[in-house]
């Protein structure tokens, strides 16, 4: 476990600053299933930008343009939200169709 | 510490004299709910606060777990926090004394030690706060009245304290204490005040200037760090408590110490034990030093922490302690025997422990020469 803080440099009681939670991974808890969306359904309601607990929908200014791999969960709240049935779950190693976005963004958004 | 009558002293009893404290600081808020024989504290503290002397918001909760968890978040979001408990209010809430501990909540409890069912039973042992001693909080045990209430008044000092952060619970018997009048001087509201100070506690919670998330999830990568942190906190907390006591002796000219030594000068047999029982044993060492036996008691005031060294250190000449544990432990031993013989291993000094005083039981002078000469049952006045 290398890179992990020791426990004096630790808030007391483990409290969290902003600094503390940057960027955590949460794209590794995906548990072999993932959101795609078909922007020719897309109306860009962002309702699943509103709705996502991880911030992972990516946005050009205010048009949607995909989901964060970094930080998608696959909790699948989007595709459930979404009223137009853009969003679908689909297993982790489906190709990303043409017309399709899953972008994979290390650096997180 | 024998009660001695100052100028100035009034009747009061424990429940009443912590609550006088509790008062005197007028924490923030105090989430409570009424249990035997801890009730006349908030009992008394509402009619204070009712008659203007605390301005503290007093949340009447559903339950000892929900006291605790309102306790948490107050202390949490930055205000100042009490609360009082005993016995199964204590044993409902122990949940969320571990989290409050872990989590490093400053908060300060009056506790009156009443026995755990079954049989219900109302009266003091110390097996509620037995069954919390490893939850990382701070316990201190009175003797007498003015012992409790002058803890009461030091408690948020040391809970509060940057290198400590932990809760403390001042501890005094059920009945014999909460309930029995004893002469006591209070210290000056101004006096109480000043010594307590502001209460500053980094990163509150409602701080938006700095945010912050409270009560993480921490699994086998943090988990451990995060515990250990309670050791170093404990660890500090000696010092911070011999400190707080020795400022506190010079305000109110009484000794505080996390163990007190009684007729320890050349005390061949010393008798250990944790409250107000040892103004009983105190009689006894008195009588039987006037018959020339070599006898002595060393009390413990600070349980947690546990000052393992100092107590070896205290018994370096001794020739046997016997400790005597107001609580059981079936199929083992019980704490305090358990934690001398920790600290005394390796040590010259031999062991002897009996439990005594469960459910309120009275251990009489006459039981107390029987245990030190060797002549008392294992369970003190056990009928079999």
């Amino acid at each position: 476990m290398s890179g992990l803080r020791p426990w004096q440099e630790l808030s007391p009681g483990g409290t969290i600053r902003p600094t503390d939670a940057e960027k955590p991974k949460t794209g590794s808890w995906r548990t072999g299933i993932k959101p795609l969306a078909d922007l020719s359904k897309c109306t860009n309601c962002l309702l699943c930008w509103l709705y996502c607990p991880d911030s992972a929908i990516l946005l050009e200014d205010t048009t949607f343009v995909g989901f964060d791999d970094y930080f998608c969960k696959g909790c699948e709240v989007c595709a459930a939200v979404c009223p137009v049935g853009a969003i679908e779950m689909v297993p982790e190693e489906t190709e990303t169709p043409a017309g399709w976005v899953m972008r994979s963004d290390e650096s997180g958004s | 510490m024998a009660v001695k009558t100052q100028e100035g002293a009034q009747l009061l009893t424990g429940g009443e004299a912590v609550a006088y404290a509790m008062a005197q600081i007028d924490p923030d808020v105090f989430p409570v709910y009424p249990i035997t024989p801890q009730t006349p504290i908030i009992q008394t503290f509402a009619k204070l606060a009712a008659n203007g002397k605390a301005t503290t918001e007093i949340v009447n909760v559903e339950s000892e777990h929900s006291a605790m968890s309102a306790a948490i978040g107050s202390a949490m979001a930055g205000a100042r926090t009490m609360t009082a408990t005993s016995s199964q209010g204590l044993a409902l809430m122990a949940e969320v004394v571990y989290i409050a501990a872990g989590m490093r909540a400053p908060i300060v409890m009056a506790v009156g030690n009443r026995a755990l069912s079954a049989p219900l039973n109302i009266h003091c042992d110390h097996s509620d706060s037995m069954m919390i001693r490893d939850s990382g909080v701070i316990q201190i045990f009175a003797e007498s009245v003015q012992e409790a209430y002058d803890h009461a008044v030091m408690a948020a000092r040391i809970s509060e304290h940057p290198d400590v952060m932990l809760p403390v619970l001042v501890c005094q018997d059920g009945f014999t204490l909460t309930h029995s009048e004893e002469p006591l001087v209070l210290t000056p509201d101004e006096d109480v005040k000043d010594f307590v100070g502001e209460y500053k506690v980094p990163l509150p919670l409602l701080d938006t200037e700095q945010v912050t998330t409270k009560g993480i999830f921490a699994l086998q990568d943090y988990y451990t760090e995060l515990r250990y942190q309670m050791n170093a906190a404990m660890e500090a907390a000696e010092t911070v408590i011999a400190d707080v006591f020795a400022e506190y002796s010079q305000l109110v000219d009484r000794p505080f110490s996390m163990l007190e030594e009684y007729e320890l000068e050349g005390a061949e047999k010393v008798i250990f034990l944790m409250g107000s029982t040892a103004g009983t044993i105190k009689d006894v060492v008195d009588d039987l030093r006037t018959e020339g036996e070599k006898v002595g008691l060393l009390r413990l005031v600070s349980y947690r922490p546990f000052p393992a060294e100092a107590i070896r250190r205290a018994l370096e000449p001794v020739k046997e302690v016997i400790v005597l544990d107001r609580s059981d432990a079936p199929g083992s031993v019980p704490s305090l025997h358990a934690e001398m013989a920790a600290a005394l291993y390796g040590s010259s000094t031999k062991l002897r422990a009996h439990v005594f005083g469960l459910g309120g039981r009275e251990l009489v002078p006459a039981e107390g020469r029987a245990i030190f000469a060797g002549e008392a049952p294992t369970h003190i006045g056990l009928r079999s």
